[in-house]
């Protein structure tokens, strides 16, 4: 890897760190409506994957989307626009936060339903498939959509197919407030995986560079046509499961034990130790970072509301 | 014109869009080897192959939710589900993902995709295979929902269906696939939300649709005997419902008469019925009667099914009683 590449993981970490805290600052602020759920701890995780693909991959995940679509190239521009409901978001403020996509960066979308989009995830698979494409499909989930029977019904169908799907998910330890203990019977989650015969594995989610070594690993097993792999990448959110979260499971040792452990703070060390980059660049790229933010919060505030005429507008693609 | 059954006409539609277009293919429980449960795909296996005719888990979310993303890639898949009940088992993906991800995502998506489901009662099948759920399905804007109760319309609407952009459940009547019609030559469409007189008259408005239509039909030839010509409006899809013809018909007979399979409460006779007191109020004559399932769920025993589905005899009654 060039230098350049190690500093844009990083520069993509720390956008989705400052894209989120100023959201928190703006849903507290009445500006935001909905559900808001933060990325901030775990963004090594879409930051790797993203990574690792090529641009005939596609990307699919869960509610918890604003990592993965500023991971593909949606500006923080768009990614603000589209949390205050604006017409300048990628979903022209009908979607929100957590549906938030992009065809042309083969993103498709952010889903609310827990495990629901796995099945959609397969059938993604299946048209690459269908057109004798190279393409595979990274479908993210976290550890509480394993428990539901989309992710059974997805799984077995993309081993019975032999579909080109990576599936990864997302242990944060906590669907919601309930420990993975509590909710699965199984708390290795990739021994699910091995119930349907995919090849699996287990891998520690704070180190972007693991998770782009072990990505880049299953995308080309999966592309040598040898059907579905199953990524389990041990990650941690730092804050709540949404803004009113009163976050009575855990305990704040627990989350300070974690956040020595921040996928910021590992790449910034691992940078700084290899010599890739000095303290100053990165406080560069912070400084960056924060402008681009500021300019994106601006951007959004000052953007127009969706047009009246948006209400009736793309239910259906035909006139009806 | 060709006299064919209402599933010849429906395998038909799917075998010609299947030859015309490379991008259509079917998935479903027992689609392929078996040649379909209801015997609509024999011969698709053989003649396409197992790419294009896939035989699917017993797992309806998963034949549905691949379905929608194989759609979303440009496909324009034809998931069957084995009957219209098993749609329940998928109910969020055919209500809550396909119909929405084109307006969540601000137009970005296109799910040109087909569910077919077949449904209804009177087999003796027992309350959880027997419903006839359609107006639960029209109730979402986003899905489009049509269920012909001719061969024409069957094959017509099938067509529309699958070059459809948009999300379609086609709904068909296990009991209609054995009705004959006769069917126009060559490739022909039936634009969908277009509701279609099947037989003018001037006494009374009867609005049917699928198995109602043919019962309604019978109705018709009895009445006339008596000297009641009766109008027969189709309603052939039940969203985006087209109330033109059934208004046009009623400003003509003022009073009607609303004929389903499916339950009263809350069902399409109810919705029809709404739209004439809102549109079209300044020309009722009589109170519009519904005749519908009772409000039980459909035994098994043979009498009691039939008692409890809307029969011909119904039909007459109504009219007769708004006259």
């Amino acid at each position: 890897m060039k230098k350049e590449e190690y500093l844009e993981l990083y520069r993509q970490m720390v956008l989705i760190r400052r894209t989120e805290e100023r959201a928190a600052e703006l849903y507290q602020q009445g500006k935001i409506g909905g559900f808001l759920h933060l990325y901030i701890g775990q963004e090594a995780v879409s930051t790797g994957l993203v990574a690792a693909r090529q641009p005939q991959d596609r990307m699919i995940t869960a509610y918890r989307d604003h990592g993965v679509a500023i991971n593909v190239g949606l500006t923080a521009k768009e990614v603000m626009s589209e949390l205050l409901g604006k017409a300048t978001g990628m979903s022209k403020g009908k979607g929100g936060s957590m549906h938030m996509a992009s065809v042309e960066k083969n993103f498709w979308g952010g889903h609310a339903i827990v495990g629901a989009h796995l099945p959609i995830a397969a059938g993604l698979a299946l048209g690459d498939q269908y057109r004798g494409g190279d393409g595979v499909t990274i479908c993210m989930f976290g550890d509480g959509a394993t428990n539901i029977g989309y992710f059974h019904e997805g799984l077995n169908l993309s081993k019975v197919w032999d579909l080109p799907v990576l599936w990864v998910c997302e242990n944060n330890q906590y669907g919601m407030g309930t420990a993975v203990e509590r909710a699965s019977a199984v708390s290795e989650i990739r021994q699910k995986a091995e119930g349907y015969g995919i090849p699996n594995e287990r891998i520690e989610g704070m180190d972007v560079l693991e998770v782009k070594k072990a990505a880049e690993k299953a995308l080309a097993y999966i592309r040598e046509g040898n059907g579905p792999y199953f990524l389990e990448i041990m990650t941690y959110r730092f804050r709540g499961h949404s803004m009113g979260d009163p976050e009575r499971y855990r305990e704040s040792e627990e989350v300070d034990c974690w956040q020595k452990e921040d996928p910021i703070g590992v790449l910034h060390r691992w940078i700084v130790e290899n010599k890739k980059a000095t303290e100053e660049e990165l406080k560069q790229i912070i400084a960056d970072v924060e402008q681009e933010v500021e300019e994106a919060v601006e951007f959004a505030e000052n953007s127009p509301e969706p047009a009246p005429e948006e209400l009736f507008a793309d239910i259906y693609a035909e006139e009806v | 014109m060709a006299v064919i059954t209402v599933r010849q006409a429906i395998s038909d539609a799917l075998r010609e869009e299947m030859e015309r277009d490379e991008n259509v293919f079917i998935l479903g429980e027992e689609v392929g080897v078996w040649g379909g449960t209801y015997a609509v795909t024999r011969g698709f296996y053989d003649q396409f192959g197992e790419k294009r005719v896939r035989d699917t888990p017993i797992a309806e979310s998963a034949i549905i939710g691949a379905a929608i993303g194989a759609a979303m890639t440009g496909l324009r898949p034809v998931a069957e589900l084995m009957t219209i009940n098993f749609a329940f088992s998928a109910m969020d993906h055919i209500v809550n993902e396909a119909p929405k991800l084109r307006y969540m995502f601000g137009g970005q998506f296109k799910v040109p995709m087909v569910i077919r489901a077949v449904g209804g009662g009177g087999r003796q099948l027992g309350a959880t295979h027997s419903q006839t759920p359609d107006a639960v399905f029209a109730h979402f804007p986003g899905l489009k929902v049509v269920a012909p109760g001719t061969p024409e319309d069957a094959k017509g609407l099938l067509k529309a269906a699958i070059r459809s952009d948009d999300p379609v459940l086609f709904i068909e009547h296990a009991t209609l696939y054995q009705w004959r019609g006769e069917v126009p030559e060559g490739d022909y469409v039936v634009p969908i939300g277009k509701s279609k007189v099947q037989r003018p008259g001037d006494a009374v408005t009867v609005v049917s649709y699928s198995k109602g239509l043919q019962l309604t039909m019978q109705a018709a030839d009895a009445l006339a005997k008596e000297g009641i010509n009766i109008e027969v409006v189709d309603l052939r899809s039940l969203r985006p419902l087209d109330m033109d013809p059934v208004i046009e018909s009623f400003k003509k007979t003022n009073r009607a008469v609303i004929v389903e399979e499916g339950w009263r409460s809350y069902g399409v006779g109810a919705e029809v019925a709404a739209r004439l007191y809102e549109e079209a109020f300044d020309y009722i004559d009589a109170p519009i009667k519904r005749v519908a399932q009772k409000e039980v769920p459909l035994p098994y025993n043979r009498t009691l099914e039939q008692m409890a589905l809307p029969q011909v005899a119904d039909i007459i009654k109504a009219v007769k009683e708004v006259l």
